[in-house]
């Protein structure tokens, strides 16, 4: 994102007459954003601020004061480390993971020419037209136990899958595969980036004798590194929040699902959920929801700081 | 303005340029060869990774109960029937229409409010424009899990719960990461239209309504596409918002079937499967009308459209 126009630095400036004469208008336009900030934004931020130092129940809706005592109490809960760890768990495996093929794909449908190119492009970003809860669904059934066709295929190999539904060990790999299913939005941004490449970089390259891995490292990667910052911080962010594919999968009232899977599945906005909407803490899932406030902010901010060094903007 | 040197480029920079940089150019032939029979392998062994699932999930809806997991791609006999029974077991057909109207008026609100926004920052000058868009820019990294739960009492408090109302009329009020993406495209525009238009003495909504927006209705098609998928494919909301079975979502509604031994649960897959295909082809049909937007779209917002 290219710097905003400096801001008038002289204090008093008087506003000019054609700027005070648009204003009335400039409100009207704005209204709907205006409207929509303090309503669902500012609003909402306040308020559940101040839920987090209560305990509000929205059955009988009261709530008292209460302090810090929420945020006391997340410090000793095992299901707020368990959510946790399960969280970063996932993240820490499927954003490397993500970023990794999606270039590899990007790559891949920007070598294909002519004709068909739209077609593997499309074909590549269906998984992601599909709503959360038909993945969930699929995934349930591509999963499921022996008969599954994942462990179906795997086992032409002569390979004994594991029971990605019901063993907590291997329920979160499951859940990396099916998330890692609909990639294509990254593989998109990345081919767009691919394809403002200038092409005489690639020959100049060549002509110096770079290797086509050298040329990977030292022409595309800096050229599209904008991009690719933008795919790792969307999708950590995307990971932290993780919630309606698993939610469709493995919460809800349906049986037959061990409490070991359930356990294995719990991320860090289903307890938030769960806590508000079927428990009714809401002022414990509001503590909650703040400290991923802080979180997110504090990963991306980090995210941002670091870009500073490895990313490479055109122009600058 | 610093924006501009953006504006003047096409529509999306470079996704219509034909590949220049094809994937093999060895020098020797029989490598050559290799390679590029490599790389289709590859290619096509991707796309039957993505593609297949779908075609599964079809026969698999269309298979009788017991065969749903016998490894054949084509159901024998084939069961239309198990989608006029899920239709009777359960509200598919209220579900279907829910999710139609409250998506279709999601992606109409948000597209004419955004754009409305969107166009004050590009075209007005006006005191603190920078400070103020700075502020929409802020807002886009906000969480949703941060705001879910104040959202919900507000609705509560207004008496709308339970309704379809707080499942699209936030989108009245704009939305910041389409504010971002319209902005750039009314950057584009030439000022000359629009004093022109002044000239001939329609006013600034006028001014918005005749000029601005039908040069800009590639960027509108794009905002309304993302939106309707957004809208037609969230489950978070009508979970949170509606009680009664009978205004459920069809997303909400699948999740319904999921937990429910009586229909799907562990025996009827094929009925799980059916309702998979319902909530994801009329994704896979707008798709393919609105193709060259969503792909153009994600490419130039850089959303990965989730």
């Amino acid at each position: 994102m290219t710097a905003q126009p400096a801001v008038q630095r002289r204090r008093f400036r008087r506003w000019t007459a054609s700027e005070r004469q648009v204003i009335p208008w400039v409100l009207l336009f704005l209204s709907p954003w205006i409207v929509g900030l303090i309503v669902f934004t500012i609003i909402p931020m306040g308020w559940s601020l101040w839920l987090s130092f209560t305990d509000y129940d929205p059955l009988t809706d009261v709530g008292n004061f209460i302090g810090v005592e929420n945020y006391i109490e997340m410090v000793g809960d095992p299901r707020v480390s368990l959510s946790l760890f399960n969280t970063l768990y996932f993240t820490v495996l499927y954003v490397p993971l993500s970023v990794a093929l999606s270039i590899f794909l990007a790559t891949i449908l920007n070598g294909v020419g002519g004709r068909w190119a739209g077609f593997f492009r499309t074909a590549f970003y269906l998984p992601n037209l599909t709503p959360s809860v038909a993945v969930g669904t699929l995934f349930l059934l591509i999963l499921n136990g022996q008969s599954g066709i994942l462990n179906q295929f795997v086992s032409t190999f002569g390979i004994d899958g594991p029971s990605w539904l019901n063993d907590p060990a291997w329920v979160k790999n499951g859940i990396v595969l099916m998330m890692l299913w609909s990639i294509g939005g990254s593989v998109i941004i990345l081919f767009a980036a691919l394809r403002n490449v200038p092409t005489e970089l690639y020959e100049a390259a060549r002509i110096d004798g770079a290797s086509r891995w050298q040329q990977f490292m030292n022409v595309t990667v800096p050229m599209i590194s904008g991009a690719l910052f933008f795919i790792i911080v969307i999708n950590t962010i995307a990971s932290l929040q993780l919630f309606s594919e698993v939610y469709t999968m493995f919460y809800g009232t349906q049986q037959g699902m061990s409490s070991g899977s359930e356990r294995a599945a719990l991320f860090y906005v289903i307890y938030l959920f769960r806590n508000a909407f079927e428990f009714f803490e809401m002022g414990y899932a509001s503590a909650l929801a703040w400290v991923l406030f802080v979180v997110i902010l504090i990963i991306t901010l980090i995210q941002i700081r670091l870009s500073k060094r490895f990313v490479y903007y055109e122009g600058e | 303005m610093a924006t501009d040197s953006h504006a003047d480029r096409s529509f999306v920079p470079g996704i219509d340029r034909p590949a220049e940089v094809v994937a093999t150019q060895s020098r020797n032939p029989v490598r050559g060869v290799v390679s590029r029979i490599g790389f289709l392998a590859v290619l096509l062994g991707f796309t039957v990774l993505f593609i297949y699932p779908f075609i599964w999930l079809v026969s698999a809806s269309l298979k009788p109960g017991a065969d749903v997991f016998n490894g054949e791609l084509i159901p024998s006999p084939i069961v239309w029937e198990n989608y006029p029974e899920l239709f009777n077991l359960t509200q598919m057909g209220a579900w279907t229409w829910n999710s139609t109207y409250v998506s279709l008026l999601a992606a109409v609100t948000v597209t004419i409010s955004s754009a409305l926004v969107a166009f004050a920052f590009a075209y007005f000058r006006f005191p603190y424009r920078g400070a103020v868009f700075a502020i929409v820019l802020a807002s886009m990294m906000l969480p949703g899990a941060v705001t879910m739960i104040p959202t919900f009492l507000i609705w509560d408090a207004l008496g709308w719960t339970n309704t379809h109302v707080p499942l699209w009329a936030g989108n009245l009020f704009a939305s910041p990461f389409y504010i971002f993406l319209l902005r750039q495209f009314f950057l584009g525009l030439p000022r000359e239209l629009f004093d022109a238009a002044r000239v001939d003495g329609a006013n600034y909504l006028r001014m918005w309504w005749s000029v601005a927006l039908p040069l800009t209705r590639a960027a509108l098609i794009v905002v309304f596409v993302f939106e309707l998928k957004a809208a037609w494919t969230d489950l978070v909301k009508p979970l949170i918002f509606i009680r009664d079975v009978g205004l459920y979502t069809l997303p909400r509604g699948l999740k319904a079937v999921i937990d429910s031994p009586s229909i799907g649960g562990e025996r009827h897959f094929e009925l799980l499967a059916v309702g998979g295909v319902i909530v994801t082809v009329p994704m896979l049909i707008i798709f393919f009308l609105g193709q060259r937007y969503f792909l153009e779209g994600i490419a130039t917002t850089g959303s990965t459209g989730r």
